[in-house]
């Protein structure tokens, strides 16, 4: 065993053992209502895109506009036209609560997006690894090993430092480093799929390999990506946010939570509220995704049902 | 026991050199990333003639698999090559830092498994009542929480509001207490959730409810007997969050201005001191497969089922 994959292991096993089950919407839809967790989850998820979205449209004021008059203001300013700032200003007089609003567009951006690309190429990656086996699996599984015991907020950094970043740039590194923790799981399941029954009499009716690949593995190990997926995407928000924070992530005028908190960091001893309500932003983001992992992965995996 | 005892280490030593090569080889091209790497240093007045010959100097104008074996037959012997900036050994900057970086992941590790470990036992004993609803609560909060900012946050109310602890360096024995604290509690976060797992599926299994029906008091069965199998677990998740505390530690080190490698590293990629990012990368990931590796030998003290492979 090598350094990582015993840790690996962990993960691997937590995600063990997935059937698949494919349930209509409706029954998806029925027993997220039974699981507060799942429940508070898709609230605060459906909430976030929702601000990403329509954010523009219910905006308090412009998230960009200066107003050196107002710079500091703490929470619950109300300027003399009568307009209320509920969450305070920050150093150039920009409503903070506004800006939180516009910040939900780079996270839901750079967590989907990101995943969606690495979640792409760990799957391909495992499947095919699992599937042609042999020296390819080994090598293939010694370059995850490899890129595993870099820790990933440490490789990003390195490769946005040097790259230079920008919003698309950092959502193709997050989604091209990202790969590495689908691979090794997804290879695992791939190896239990590829000895079942079904998969042998889809042989034994003549079907080529191609498409034993993608039509009868492929959809088998979906389940176990839908879970990492989820908890990758909390894993990307939260890498986002640390790099536009050292200020080698997205750069303004894109608001993002992070820039946020990076600014707040300059003005700590007198202006609070810079720090504090862009870190609630993230923080509650984040939970309502873990939540909605968390029921999903119970969802997807009887087994796990019911205990723990 | 005697000859796969040393099957063990030479298996794991030969893993050790798969694993340093392919983080040579992401670490080397990594700072081809950004095209030509003197370009990136070369100040903007410099000739194209005194451009070619730096890159002779640092032997950029060489087959890229051969600049490759210099880097790695340099970085064998230690040697990264000189910071652009410091004017010094890559080496001796990453050694002046890395003890700092050590020591705050040491306290950062004892706080989390402080913290975690007895949470994790309180929550899985007494398990779906209130108590493990505020445990389990307060974990998925901590997971959820930047790092980065409950550090901010903690010198808003300590250092700012209360006036007890110094915001930045590390210049006395109390500048410690805000970065480990921060980064021990998320490290509890992570660690008390899986404690709770772990003790759970060892308080179902079968010895433990001999080690009940023998009379045993309830005290004991769980520390001796469940504790005891769940840390197999506990110890393996540790050793996957060593990654996230290692990374977490880069972020919070700027945050109070910790001396430690994490810095060095942010404050080297800001200058493009290359080297430095290099050296940096390849001892985080050394130190992460080391610290992995130890955690292998503790599995066999903890477990004696578990076989040399």
């Amino acid at each position: 065993m090598t350094p990582t994959q015993s840790a690996q292991q962990a993960k691997d096993s937590a995600i063990a053992d997935l059937p698949a089950r494919r349930s209509p919407p409706r029954q998806l839809l029925s027993t997220l209502l039974k699981s507060p967790v799942g429940v508070a989850g898709g609230l605060i998820v459906t909430a976030v895109v929702l601000l990403a979205f329509i954010g523009p449209l219910i905006s308090p004021h412009d998230p960009l506009n200066r107003n050196i008059r107002s710079r500091f203001k703490p929470p619950g300013f109300v300027d003399q036209s009568g307009k209320v700032y509920s969450l305070g200003n920050d150093q150039l007089g920009r409503d903070i609560l506004s800006r939180i609003i516009a910040g939900s567009r780079v996270s839901v951006l750079v967590g989907v997006i990101s995943v969606l690309i690495s979640g792409a190429l760990g799957v391909i990656y495992g499947l095919i690894s699992g599937f042609v086996g042999g020296i390819l699996d080994s090598v293939l599984m010694r370059i995850v090993d490899g890129l595993l015991s870099i820790p990933f907020i440490i490789l990003v950094i390195a490769i946005s430092g040097i790259v230079g970043a920008g919003l698309s740039t950092l959502i193709l590194i997050l989604g091209f480093t990202g790969w590495i923790t689908y691979a090794r799981v997804i290879r695992g399941e791939v190896l239990k799929v590829r000895e079942m029954d079904y998969v042998m009499a889809a042989y034994a009716l003549g079907q080529s390999r191609l498409k034993v690949m993608f039509l009868h593995i492929l959809p088998n190990v979906v389940a176990s990506a839908i879970v990492l997926a989820a908890v990758q995407v909390g894993v990307t928000i939260l890498a986002e946010s640390s790099l536009s924070f050292l200020g080698l992530g997205v750069k303004p005028p894109t608001v993002t939570w992070g820039l946020m908190l990076s600014d707040g960091r300059q003005y700590i001893n007198s202006a609070w509220w810079m720090t504090l309500y862009p870190g609630i932003a993230i923080t509650i983001t984040v939970l309502g995704v873990v939540f909605l992992g968390d029921w999903l992965r119970d969802f997807l995996d009887p087994n796990v049902r019911g205990r723990a | 026991m005697g000859v796969s005892l040393r099957g063990f280490f030479i298996s794991r030593i030969i893993q050790l050199v798969v694993t340093m090569f392919i983080v040579s080889v992401v670490v080397f091209f990594i700072l081809r990333l950004s095209g030509d790497p003197i370009l990136v240093v070369a100040p903007d007045f410099f000739s194209e003639e005194q451009i070619e010959q730096m890159r002779k100097f640092w032997g950029f104008d060489r087959p890229i698999g051969e600049q490759y074996l210099n880097f790695v037959a340099k970085a064998i012997t230690g040697n990264f090559g000189t910071s652009y900036l410091a004017k010094r050994p890559a080496m001796e900057l990453v050694f002046e830092r890395l003890g700092y970086s050590w020591m705050l992941a040491a306290a950062a590790a004892a706080i989390g498994l402080t913290i975690a470990i007895p949470l994790g036992i309180l929550s899985a004993l007494k398990r779906n009542s209130f108590v493990d609803l505020i445990i389990t609560s307060l974990s998925s909060l901590g997971t959820a929480m930047p790092s980065f900012w409950l550090g901010l946050m903690l010198i808003i109310v300590f250092s700012v509001h209360l006036g007890l602890l110094p915001v930045f360096g590390a210049l006395e024995p109390k500048a410690i207490i805000l970065p480990s604290t921060t980064l021990g509690v998320g490290m509890a976060a992570r660690l008390s959730r899986m404690t709770r797992s772990a003790m759970l599926e060892v308080l179902n299994q079968d010895y433990v409810r001999t080690a009940h029906s023998k009379g045993l008091m309830h005290k004991t069965v769980v520390m001796r007997h469940a504790l005891r199998n769940a840390l197999i677990p506990i110890v393996t998740v540790f050793g996957l969050q060593l990654g996230w505390l290692l990374g977490g530690s880069v972020v919070v080190e700027s945050v109070f201005s910790w001396p430690g490698l994490g810095r060095l590293m942010i404050d080297s990629i800001s200058v493009r001191d290359n080297t430095v990012v290099q050296a940096g990368l390849l001892f985080f990931s050394l130190s992460f497969i080391l610290i992995n590796y130890a955690i292998d030998v503790i599995y066999i003290i903890l477990d004696p089922r578990i076989k040399f492979q």
